[in-house]
């Protein structure tokens, strides 16, 4: 600081920016870089040694991890493919309804549609394991009442239903937030166009799906987006719900859970923090072809109409 | 250069306080997976420590079972882990004294209280270091509702075929569950399932020993044979087993709603305060009347000094007493099903418990097979018997082909199976 100034450096910019750069390198910029270096290193007799790509050959080559590692792939596309089908059409169609001029309770709705999402992952998941329960579950005896019986299954321990009622149980739990999304997008549209729309006799649901669809679409990538990046680094409801071995048969084992057991470890099985960061280099990479898909090939593509 | 001094300020205010802190009482600090006997540490162990020496005092800390082993590594590897250790059995200890993160305590005097069987759990694999100081063992068997039993006029089984008998009579009487046991969480298949059953087949220690050395496989009779009784029990299980868990398993039992529960005997106190019929035991059947019996009396835990510990003289105090009778008996008595593995005759008054620690003069012990070695690699052949001891319970993988799948992912690291 005694030096000369040869040129006048702007001082508050670098200390107002300094709070947000500080503390966004410590708990994010700098475990990310520490992670992938990481990935690069193995544990031989208490020594941290350097191995290049070798755990990545393993993740990828060898039998037994790339079995769970293409296992937990495949769920987790299952997992977002279940959420883009039905949350984000409910999300759609229920902000549709609630934006509806004469609908009453709109509020009420919105609220009640809305808390879940508020609730933490562990109650979500505690509870909606005690529901499909078989042995003290409402959801057994609600589908007697209706003589559904037959219907019942638990759900939660058959191999071929587990994931996809964890995924529909993570909907139920976000439903709220591309409903609010495209709610917020949905008011932001013009009296005057659907106004202009309808002295051309485009009305009712037509002008849903030519006038307001189509301005909501942008709020639809988006959503898309945040869908995939979250259900991608999932870990929470299935851990709550089924534990760090994601039964049944790692059904519905997913890369969070999959990161989780190599890392810290399970039970027997000790942690590996260096097989742990080559998996979570991975879904760090997978995440990032998604979300550049996004931004260069769909983003860039959609329209955007100023008012 | 004013934060400078402040700073440094706060930074000599925080070493005089921890200064001021060893001066005064020296408080130890206990890492446990035993969450359940929070309140038997805190009103019958500790008092009965501190009272006898006074200045220390000991604070007991657990974390949840499941989560123990990577919330323990993590702040081992941080540096905030407590004094002192409870010690998981064989390997995740080993690897914890291999790390330096435990301290060899073979010149600790109290050790001379138990035997060597007991302290090879928490040994290196030539036995030159012992690392924990055992604390119990659990005994696995079944736990059954005498009740229930004495309405439908059944006896205790003791052979594979009465055993069966006793279930089918009770599945077609309908009142009871016969079994109460879920697959939902997979240890409970493996650990209550497999290594409760498994002893009598591959005549306990001799077959563990020898998958060990690699004169016998997984694929060999002897290991599938359990499984084929596993296979059985599903179809005894109540609805929906497959998404039953642990906890449920538990609460049908002590409502009284199931006949049999495959138990260890860990199980013992909290059924104790739970049921209100009268509970009985009977070790796992043999398969023909007459035959020698195994039961798993498995080393489960112990405890160690954390090698970063700034209290090590006082935690090796507290290890030293937890050689002794006192603590043996108050522990064995506090906690019934959980059995000393000291040198001290320690009497017991829970009828259960003593029905299950009976067994070890009428049977060989033995431990699970899975724990010594053989789940060093991976993939884990513990992690992996969970995982087939419930696929073969819902009948989704044959006794065969998970004797097969198993053995080739041992094979796969273990040398002397390959």
């Amino acid at each position: 600081m005694s030096e000369p100034r040869s040129s006048r450096i702007r001082w508050h910019v670098l200390v107002f920016l300094a709070p947000a750069v500080i503390v966004y390198t410590a708990v994010m910029i700098f475990p990310l870089f520490n992670t992938l270096r990481l990935a690069l290193f193995t544990e031989i007799e208490q020594q941290r040694v350097f191995v290049g790509l070798q755990n990545f050959k393993t993740l990828f080559g060898d039998a037994i991890w790339s079995e769970q590692f293409w296992n937990a792939l495949g769920n987790n596309f299952w997992f977002f493919f279940i959420h883009m089908i039905v949350q984000n059409p409910i999300g759609v169609l229920l902000a549709a309804i609630l934006s509806h001029p004469r609908l009453r309770f709109a509020h009420l709705y919105r609220s009640a549609i809305f808390i879940p999402t508020i609730l933490s992952f562990v109650i979500v998941g505690f509870a909606w394991k005690l529901i499909l329960s078989p042995i003290w579950g409402i959801a057994p005896s609600m589908l007697d009442a209706v003589g559904l019986k037959s219907l019942y299954a638990p759900w939660l321990g058959k191999e071929e239903y587990a994931l996809t009622t964890l995924a529909l149980v993570s909907v139920w739990q976000f439903v709220g937030i591309p409903m609010m999304l495209i709610y917020a997008a949905l008011l932001s549209i013009p009296e005057e166009i659907l106004e202009a729309g309808e002295c051309d006799g485009i009305t009712g649901m037509s002008a849903f799906w030519k006038i307001k669809l189509p301005l909501i679409l942008p709020s639809i990538g988006i959503i898309s987006i945040l869908t995939f990046v979250g259900n991608f680094n999932a870990f929470d409801l299935i851990y709550a719900a089924q534990g760090a071995l994601a039964g049944p048969d790692f059904s519905t084992d997913i890369l969070g859970t999959f990161l989780y057991r190599t890392f810290f470890g399970f039970q027997l099985q000790l942690g590996d923090p260096h097989m742990g960061s080559a998996i979570a280099t991975a879904m760090f990479v997978i995440i990032l072809i998604g979300v550049c898909i996004y931004l260069f090939g769909i983003q860039t593509r959609l329209r955007r109409y100023q008012f | 250069m004013t934060k400078k001094i402040t700073c440094a300020a706060l930074l000599a205010s925080t070493a005089l306080v921890a200064g001021s802190a060893m001066a005064q009482d020296v408080t130890l600090t206990i890492e446990s997976w035993r969450n359940d006997d929070l309140t038997l540490w805190q009103d019958k162990i500790i008092p009965a420590f501190e009272a006898a020496n006074p200045g220390i005092k000991v604070q007991f800390t657990p974390s949840a079972p499941a989560e123990y082993n990577a919330v323990l590594n993590s702040k081992l590897d941080a540096g905030s882990a407590g004094d002192l250790i409870t010690c998981r059995p064989f390997d995740a200890s080993l690897a914890l004294y291999d790390a330096g993160h435990l301290v060899d305590l073979n010149d600790l005097a109290g050790m001379a209280n138990f035997s060597d069987v007991a302290k090879s759990a928490w040994q290196t694999d030539d036995g030159a270091a012992t690392f924990c100081v055992p604390m119990a063992s659990v005994i696995h068997g079944f736990i059954y509702n005498k009740d229930a039993f004495e309405e439908l006029g059944i006896e205790a089984p003791a052979t594979e075929a009465e055993f069966f008998a006793a279930l089918d009579k009770i599945k077609e009487d309908g009142t009871y569950i016969p079994m109460a046991m879920g697959t939902n969480d997979q240890w409970e298949a493996a650990t209550m399932g497999y290594q409760n059953i498994g002893p009598n087949y591959w005549k306990g220690e001799e077959g563990r020993l020898a998958l060990i050395k690699g004169e016998q496989k997984l694929t060999d009779a002897q290991w599938i044979a359990p499984y084929e009784q596993l296979a059985k029990w599903g179809a005894y299980l109540g609805d929906g087993f497959e998404a039953q868990t642990y906890p449920d398993s538990q609460n049908i039992f002590t409502l009284g709603r199931a006949a049999i529960y495959p138990a260890g005997s860990w199980e013992i106190s909290g059924f104790n305060t739970q049921a209100d019929f009268e509970m009985g035991a009977f070790k796992p059947p043999v398969v023909n009347a007459g035959d020698t019996c195994y039961i798993s009396d498995h080393t489960d835990i112990a405890m160690g000094l954390n090698a970063a510990s700034p209290n090590a003289e006082a935690a090796r105090t507290f290890l030293d007493w937890m050689g002794t009778e006192e603590f043996a008996t108050i522990y064995a008595n506090a906690l019934p099903g959980f059995f000393s593995l000291s040198n001290h005759d320690v009497p017991m008054e829970d009828p259960l418990a003593q029905e299950f620690v009976s067994w070890r003069g009428e049977c060989e012990s033995t431990i699970r097979s899975t724990y010594q070695i053989l789940s060093r690699g991976t993939p884990n052949l513990e992690n992996e018997t969970w995982n087939a001891s419930a696929q073969v319970i819902k009948g989704a993988e044959s006794p065969a082909d998970a004797g097969k799948r198993l053995q080739d992912g041992l094979a796969s690291w273990y040398e002397p199976q390959q």
